[in-house]
């Protein structure tokens, strides 16, 4: 039967936003400043995108709990904790703007925790050296959200939620629109557009052990790729330390590090506090050595320095793995995380109110008198698609993306708090740079039929075939090869079996059926996504197989430790005509001075002996 | 591992019925669990809403033995052995599809309240405001949006989501922002007539429904309707205000404009 593109709802924009968590309504908040026509779509409700869940809080070197920082030790921070491969101008740009970010929710009406002098308090996290997250108690992410979200309604932006984005649609290299659907209905609709701006978060319910929700399927990777555009490192995903591990139902679910940065440690089953055992070199000198220096920390001392819970998180998920490895995990395979004997109670419900009732109610545990069992959870890709550090534009003209599903900014590791920070910097660079990119557009692109006809085509076969196999079965078995071949550790016999695996699943998921109508059915949702992250998987697993070092969230245990050489190179990956085309990419020197701060002795910087003269 | 009775309301804006399921259930388990189970199995194409799986979206209410809950925070072991669980969509609200509702009527409430207006910054550029002025706003500002309060509300309910009464969710919104130390708006006359805040009787059930535990009726709605009360009807603070010549705004903005 022949499909007629004209019968299918057509929706016109300036410019469609791709997602609605931190990044997507902060871009839209700025292209509606910029007074373009502004569309947001949406998978679930408006406001309940995965930024709620965020706990810990979001970094910015304000220095309103410790004088002494700037953007230069959050930048410097950032590099090592992304072992030095992150974009330095992302970096750079980062820790410069979030300060101003943060102070501009508050403008909009969001309430932080407070310092005793009445401004915005700020906390302690992993691999920053001073107490740098601005935060509310440990729901800090939904304050993002809200907050953004009651600002964003009053700015005449179109919210269309429970939509769910299938395809980009182009005019020759150009972006034109967007391919969608309606949840509720199963109607299309395409999104007539001459920027479209992704910020759709990674792709973490790949695994079957992760702190992700059902929407985190890779959509944003997947359509980029598709696209043309190219995707850079993506072999880094980052494993949380902390996520629970009992019952069976949660595990994975967050735990947020704000528990070590309020005091939290971590015991094994014999007692001992075996962070102290896995110090890295390159962190020692600015890591507390004994369990006495470490509580002169927590008391307050300036000069002591941070407890080794406190590394970045892929070094205390390596720890932790492999002190379960060794035999001496918690009861239900994970290790203990005690704030119960550091803190008071009343201090634990004030500052961590959610992990209590995440516990008490999920797992029957009070965390205010018992230790909670964790273990490493899939949270977070560092990996997403190439994008101008300046603007956010991808490869593909009038492509966009910010937040989790751009790459750069965190390189092989991200530090917890610099991804609240990221969505509210990036989010808003990419509506100006979506703003620029338009006003210099001398015609409107124009998608033409064939793509759409296609791409509903492609969607409605899963609902129309006889019989095929069950796409939540599918999913099952994506879940269990990349939990089992592409974890923590990887090897190459392992990788190469997670891609045969891949493969296979590619050829049955051409057969998925969705039984039912297209109204509001999960079935088919759910079949339409594995496409997403089939690709996004398979990405992954090429750029890991590629990268033969051992570098941040990327752990090879055929080639252990960092590798001098690899530090130049990027994986890049794209869609060439031959299929996935999987590249090492040179990478551009960095800019000198900031190379210089980036590499500084903390005590040269601070005194200004270093990058003193850097604005 | 046990198996348990489910009745899952199955059906449309059309009608529908429910329909019994025998499902195995492990230790741990919440009913969302057991939902999902469901939806994986025996019928892949169950409607329903969830996100976070960890009480913070608020995305996964319905209504589970006739009461309105979070489905990822009702724990299996919460019910007799034998009990048979049923599970419908929120009654306030129109179905779509099975468990899920048009909850779009919230949203619109929401946009009808005026933006957070802030004071002038301070000179240093910064705003300041202290932990124990900002803990009340803090309470407020935990909601989720699950919408349970807004499903359980007996004016909502009886009249049917008219405009009158924006509902408890959206009288601690405008708590949030009434009390709001940097809130410069003046919001009393629209919290009297836009938004209803006479038509709570004062039940509290919203309050118990609450998966955030936030104080409600006692923290947030009764607060305002004693703000509206010195406003409309204190002789004295309107003795006051005309001895010291205090303007202060009894119509709302809309009347105002007539």
């Amino acid at each position: 039967m022949a499909l007629d593109a004209s019968q299918i709802q057509q929706i016109e924009h300036d410019v469609l936003v791709v997602g609605a968590g931190g990044a997507g309504l902060r871009a839209a908040i700025e292209c509606s400043a910029q007074k373009l026509s502004t569309g947001v779509i949406s998978k679930s409700l408006l406001g309940k995108a995965h930024t709620v869940m965020a706990e810990g809080g979001m970094a910015a070197a304000m220095g309103n709990v410790d004088a002494r920082d700037n953007w230069k030790i959050h930048f410097r921070d950032t590099m090592r904790g992304g072992k030095f491969l992150n974009v330095w101008r992302m970096a750079e740009l980062h820790a410069k703007q979030a300060p101003e970010r943060v102070r501009e929710l508050e403008e909009w009406g969001a309430v932080f925790d407070r310092t005793k002098d009445g401004l915005i308090s700020q906390r302690n996290f992993g691999g920053h050296r001073y107490p740098r997250l601005a935060h509310v108690g440990d729901r800090t992410g939904l304050e993002l959200i809200r907050s953004l979200q009651d600002h964003g309604i009053h700015q005449g932006i179109d919210f269309h939620m429970e939509c769910t984005a299938l395809q980009l649609l182009k005019d020759g290299e150009r972006i034109a629109g967007v391919l969608a659907y309606w949840r509720d209905t199963g109607r299309f609709v395409v999104f007539r557009c001459k920027a479209v701006i992704l910020a759709t978060g990674g792709g973490g319910k790949a695994w079957k052990i992760t702190s992700n929700s059902w929407e985190y399927t890779g959509d944003g990777l997947a359509m980029a790729y598709e696209a043309g555009a190219e995707l850079m490192d993506m072999e880094f995903t980052q494993f949380h330390p902390t996520g629970m591990v009992w019952p069976p139902s949660v595990r994975g679910t967050l735990v947020t590090e704000g528990v070590r940065g309020d005091g939290g440690i971590l015991k094994n089953s014999k007692g001992e506090r075996f962070m102290f055992n896995y110090i890295p070199e390159k962190f020692a000198a600015e890591t507390a050595s004994t369990i006495e220096e470490a509580q002169k920390w927590l008391d307050g001392d300036k000069n002591a320095r941070r407890p080794p819970e406190l590394l970045t998180r892929d070094e205390v998920a390596r720890s932790i793995t492999a002190e379960i490895k060794a035999g001496r995990g918690s009861p239900h395979g994970g290790v203990f995380l005690d704030i119960a004997s550091r803190r008071p109670a009343e201090f634990i419900k004030r500052k961590l109110p959610s992990m209590y009732h995440q516990f008490i109610e999920l797992a029957e545990v009070d965390i205010t008198a018992e230790p909670m069992e964790v273990g490493p959870t899939l949270h977070y890709f560092m990996g997403g698609v190439r994008v101008d550090a300046d603007s956010q534009m991808s490869t593909v003209p009038g492509l966009f993306a910010a937040g989790e599903c751009g790459a750069g900014l965190h390189g092989a590791n991200r530090l917890g708090g610099n991804s609240l920070s990221d969505l509210i910097v990036f989010g808003k660079l990419a509506g100006t740079g979506a703003a620029d990119y338009i006003r210099g557009l001398t015609a409107t692109p124009t998608a033409d039929d064939d793509q759409i006809v296609a791409g509903v085509r492609h969607a409605t076969e899963i609902l129309k075939r006889d019989s095929g196999a069950n796409p939540y079965v599918l999913h099952d078995k994506l879940q269990d090869t990349m939990q089992a071949n592409v974890g923590i550790v990887r090897v190459k016999d392992e990788l190469e079996k997670a891609l045969a695996d891949l493969e296979a699943l590619k050829h049955e998921a051409e057969t998925m059926k969705a039984p039912g109508t297209s109204q509001y059915n999960p079935g088919w949702h759910e079949a339409l996504s594995m496409r997403s992250l089939l690709v996004t998987s398979e990405i992954v697993t090429r750029a890991a197989l590629m990268r033969e070092e051992s570098r941040g969230a990327h752990t090879r245990n055929d080639f252990p430790g960092e590798h001098e050489e690899w530090l130049q190179y990027n994986v890049i990956v794209k869609k060439g005509a031959g299929g996935m085309e999987v590249e090492k990419r040179k990478r551009p020197d960095p800019p000198p001075r900031l190379k210089e701060i980036a590499h500084a002795k903390i005590e040269d910087l601070e005194s200004g002996k270093v990058g003193a003269d850097v604005e | 591992m046990s198996k348990r009775q489910f009745k899952v309301w199955r059906g449309d804006a059309k009608g529908g019925e429910f329909k019994a399921f025998s499902v195995e259930v492990d230790p741990g388990m919440v009913v969302l669990d057991v939902l999902h189970r469901i939806q994986a199995t025996e019928a892949n194409d169950l409607a329903l809403r969830w996100n976070c799986k960890a009480g913070k979206c608020g995305s996964c209410s319905m209504e589970i033995n006739g009461r309105p809950k979070l489905s990822c925070m009702t724990r299996m072991n919460s019910f007799g052995p034998d009990e048979t669980i049923q599970v419908q969509p929120l009654k306030t609200f129109p179905v779509i599809k099975d468990l899920v509702t048009d909850v779009s009527w919230n949203y619109e409430q929401n946009k009808r309240i005026p933006k957070f207006k802030p004071r002038p910054k301070e000179a240093d550029g910064t705003h300041r405001m202290y932990q124990e002025d900002v803990d009340r706003v803090q309470e407020f500002r935990k909601c989720i949006e699950c919408y349970l309060c807004q499903d359980t509300c007996h004016v909502i309910r009886d009249r049917e989501r008219t405009d009158a009464f924006v509902g408890p969710r959206f009288m601690i919104r405008l708590a949030s922002l009434e009390m709001h130390p940097l809130d410069a708006d003046d919001r009393i006359p629209e919290i009297r007539k836009e938004f209803g805040s006479g038509m709570c009787n004062i039940t509290r059930c919203c309050t118990e429904v609450c998966p955030e535990h936030i104080n409600i009726t006692d923290n947030g709605i009764i607060p305002l309707k004693e703000r509206v009360v010195d406003r409309y009807f204190d002789p004295i603070a309107i003795l006051g205000r005309k001895l010291f010549g205090i303007r202060r705004r009894t119509k709302s903005r809309s009347e105002e404009a007539k």
